[in-house]
């Protein structure tokens, strides 16, 4: 390489300073700010964090993103017990605490990342299995271990997933159905009601959006036959 | 119908997508590079340089600025992490240790994206979106110039000249990157990215009371993110995020964009050296290996062996329900076979062979079709190694594309592939034999050995992507990460723009009945089958006491 005085190289690093900062200008500023003027024109709600909000004009939370129904917490309970009332999300182990800026207690994602055989991972997934089986099995509906899908007793990527599979949420029905002492046909029809299919019938895999069902639930405990049944 | 069969179709879908916007794109990128005219916004960011563009460098001068470039942008970033604390618009969030800072400066410069931090809690606004989404652009133009000007060194003749430094680097990012990103970023909020500057506020929550979110410039960041091949999410859980990748539909969307480029770019070398056969048979190769890495993908995911997902009947752990095993598959593979390393599912909980795959991918040296840029000019490195190894067996002076490959040509690319197998096992060696490194597994025994094989294969490879059981936050993992991703990053670059300017020197050798014809299948076959033995000769032992030991035990 040719011997570089010091002038040239202070005219060089001088150069990718510049350019770095009209760069910035560029990619860092004008262009965040583009999209976002023309998302919330276009797209505000969805660009805003999809906000769902129950018959009565209550905002529920984002049909994006997966919430917890428990029961308040017990003294001498590490983790609150799950409501049963409401359909029950998959678990979510992975999710960490706030520990970086504690003045807030922001939502957080995050997984498990235990491998196959982690012993830890397979003792949450019996735990899960014999968890699920349990509470879903009525006097006159029982759940086999079988018919358990994986979903129900894995913690997702982001421990934030809206959705569970369908057939997760129909093996929720009876119980649900038992517990706000509806009819299990009208639980089913609310399932079949919130089961979205593949896109264009080949993308992602069928889905039930927890909170929308949920919703739907709640909406129709505190008035049955009220619109949009 | 079967996940199975949803799953091919959407492979098939997405190589629909890939094959329409091949010849445009491709064509595109190599007007831009060849173009003789600046726009007038060009012209005013050449002069705030005080650059002048047309003006060509040889490879000393195009390395001179490449480097000077990004050691101002590391220092930039670090400094910016640094003061965050201190800066309006940090939603109040402190700033950044050393180490970790100088890790993620590293990290985004080095087109990495390795992140040791917790996007949601820790990185602001002014980070995110003026420090670590500008790398994004600026880190993927500096690799699409490097590969140009790799390009260039075969193209020309008997000059020894690369083009300008300055004018790859901003065409690359307003000619290219800035139009394609606004328009996908839209696209991604469509589907419901976020993409707003609430700053963190409170939302109502089902059963009452209220979870407090952080807004933020997502979805622009989302979409560089993947069209550079970079990586880094704006939350932990990147793009398994529902607010980064909300449905099956973007997710599909981004896996076309982590390849869109780096497939076209092949044309682009095909148009810009005079042969689009030439540029036909490095697709076919780099398009077999990811078919092939992608069918494996799917065999195993679905067959879920493991303690684990036997149990529970499915490898759905770290999975998402929205994507399912297919779709999880299918960007875990785009992911690591390119530089990105954004996971829409979490690797670690892959199965033992799932794990392997991606690990496997990287070491691939990331080709196939591999970062922007840097998979052109890697797989232009082993097309290299390849005619030598052919003119080894018939005892002839290797050519390729009318250059001759002599002592000084094989020596830089042999060079070229030392660095990245030397980083990895070197660190990971070390990190086994020193007491402390290990405490940050989650996992034990091969998988525990896999995770800091991970993060180094991740580190030198510039993927970004973790067996993220590990906790990298360490000063050792900080430290040592960021040393290897900047040696994997611009060693390689140093030795791919001297290759380029001896190459452009060179007198072009005429083609004669005895030349390998570099332009058929029987290449490409030859390509694959060296990029394979070469990469397998020096990870096996490596693989074998990790991902194969754990995928062959269950």
């Amino acid at each position: 390489m040719t011997h570089l005085p010091i002038g040239s190289t202070a005219r060089l690093i001088g150069a990718g300073l510049r350019a770095l900062l009209v760069l910035t200008l560029v990619c860092g500023v004008v262009y965040p700010l583009a999209v976002t003027g023309i998302a919330q024109a276009l797209f505000e709600d969805k660009a805003d964090g999809s906000e769902i909000k129950d018959r009565s004009g209550q905002v529920v939370g984002s049909s994006l993103i997966g919430q917890r129904y428990d029961l308040p917490l017990k003294k001498g309970q590490e983790t609150p017990g799950p409501d049963l009332k409401w359909f029950q999300p998959r678990p979510s182990n992975g999710l960490g605490t706030n520990s970086v800026n504690t003045e807030y207690s922001l939502l957080l994602s995050g997984a498990t990342n235990r491998s196959g055989d982690n012993e830890e991972l397979i003792r949450w997934v019996r735990d899960a299995k014999a968890a699920v089986v349990k509470d879903n099995s009525t006097a006159t509906y029982e759940v086999r271990p079988a018919d358990v899908p994986a979903d129900a007793v894995t913690s997702s990527g982001s421990g934030l997933d809206p959705a569970i599979s369908p057939a997760y949420a129909e093996l929720q029905v009876h119980r649900v159905a038992e517990q706000n002492d509806l009819g299990v046909e009208e639980v089913e029809d609310l399932v079949a009601e919130h089961t979205t299919g593949r896109l264009l019938g080949f993308l992602g895999e069928p889905q039930v959006n927890v909170l929308e069902l949920n919703t739907a639930l709640r909406d129709l405990i505190r008035d049955p036959g009220g619109p949009g049944r | 119908m079967s996940p199975q069969i949803a799953g091919v179709l959407q492979l098939l879908a997405l190589i629909a997508a890939l094959a329409l916007a091949y010849r445009p794109l491709g064509d595109y990128m190599a007007g831009v590079y060849s173009s003789e005219k600046h726009y007038r916004p060009e012209k005013w960011i050449y002069r705030a340089i005080g650059a002048q563009p047309s003006a060509e460098m040889r490879w000393p001068a195009y390395l001179r600025g490449l480097l000077a470039f990004s050691a101002v942008s590391v220092l930039f970033l670090y400094l910016l992490q640094r003061l965050q604390g201190a800066l309006p618009g940090s939603l109040g969030f402190s700033s950044i240790d050393p180490d970790q800072a100088f890790n993620t400066a590293a990290s985004f410069v080095a087109n990495t994206n390795w992140q040791s931090y917790y996007g949601e809690q820790a990185m602001g606004h002014v980070v995110q979106t003026g420090g670590l989404a500008v790398q994004n652009f600026l880190s993927a133009a500096v690799g699409m110039a490097v590969a140009v000007a790799l390009v260039r060194g075969f193209a020309r003749s008997r000059t020894g000249e690369l083009g300008n430094f300055w004018a790859d680097l901003v065409r690359g990012t307003v000619r290219i990157l800035l139009p394609l990103s606004v328009v996908g970023a839209l696209v991604l909020v469509a589907c419901g990215a976020l993409q707003n500057f609430a700053g963190i506020h409170e939302v109502g929550q089902f059963t009452g009371g209220t979870q407090e979110w952080n807004g933020g410039a997502v979805a622009s960041q989302e979409t560089i993110k993947e069209l550079g091949t970079n990586g880094g999410g704006y939350f932990n859980a990147n793009s398994a995020h529902p607010f980064e990748n909300p449905s099956p539909l973007s997710n599909l969307f981004e896996i076309f964009l982590i390849l869109v480029i780096p497939f076209a770019l092949t044309r682009t070398f095909g148009r810009m050296v005079g042969s689009l056969r030439q540029g036909y048979a490095i697709l076919g190769t780099t398009a077999v290996i990811w078919l092939g890495f992608t069918a494996l993908m799917m065999w195993t995911e679905f067959a879920h062996r493991g303690p684990a997902f036997e149990i529970a009947g499915g490898a759905m752990e770290g999975k998402e329900t929205r994507f399912g095993v297919a779709g999880s598959s299918l960007f875990a593979v785009a992911t690591t076979l390119t530089s990105t390393g954004a996971v829409n599912s979490f690797h670690s909980s892959y199965t033992g062979f799932g794990g392997g795959i991606t690990m496997l991918g990287m070491q691939l040296g990331e080709i196939a079709p591999g970062g922007v840029g840097s998979g052109l000019y890697g797989i232009l490195i082993m097309a290299v190694i390849a005619v030598f190894l052919a003119g080894l067996m018939v005892g002839r002076t290797p050519e390729y594309l009318g250059k001759k490959i002599g002592t000084r040509q094989i020596k830089l690319a042999a060079c070229y592939l030392l660095v990245t197998p030397a980083l990895v096992l070197g660190f990971t060696a070390v990190a086994l034999a020193l007491p402390t490194p290990g405490n940050s597994m989650t996992n034990s025994g091969a998988h525990g050995f896999s995770e800091i094989l991970y993060a180094y294969t991740s580190g030198a490879n510039n993927n970004g992507s973790a067996f993220a059981g590990l906790d990298a936050d360490t000063q050792w993992f900080n430290t040592t990460l960021g040393i290897a991703m900047l040696l994997g990053r611009f060693l390689p670059i140093v030795f791919v723009l001297a290759l380029a300017g001896s190459l452009a020197e060179q007198q072009p050798v005429p083609e004669t009945a005895g030349t390998l014809r570099t332009d058929k299948p029987l290449y490409a076959g030859l390509l694959v089958g060296t990029i394979l033995i070469v990469t397998g000769l020096t990870y096996f032992p490596a693989l074998a006491l990790g991902p194969l030991a754990e995928g062959l035990a269950s």
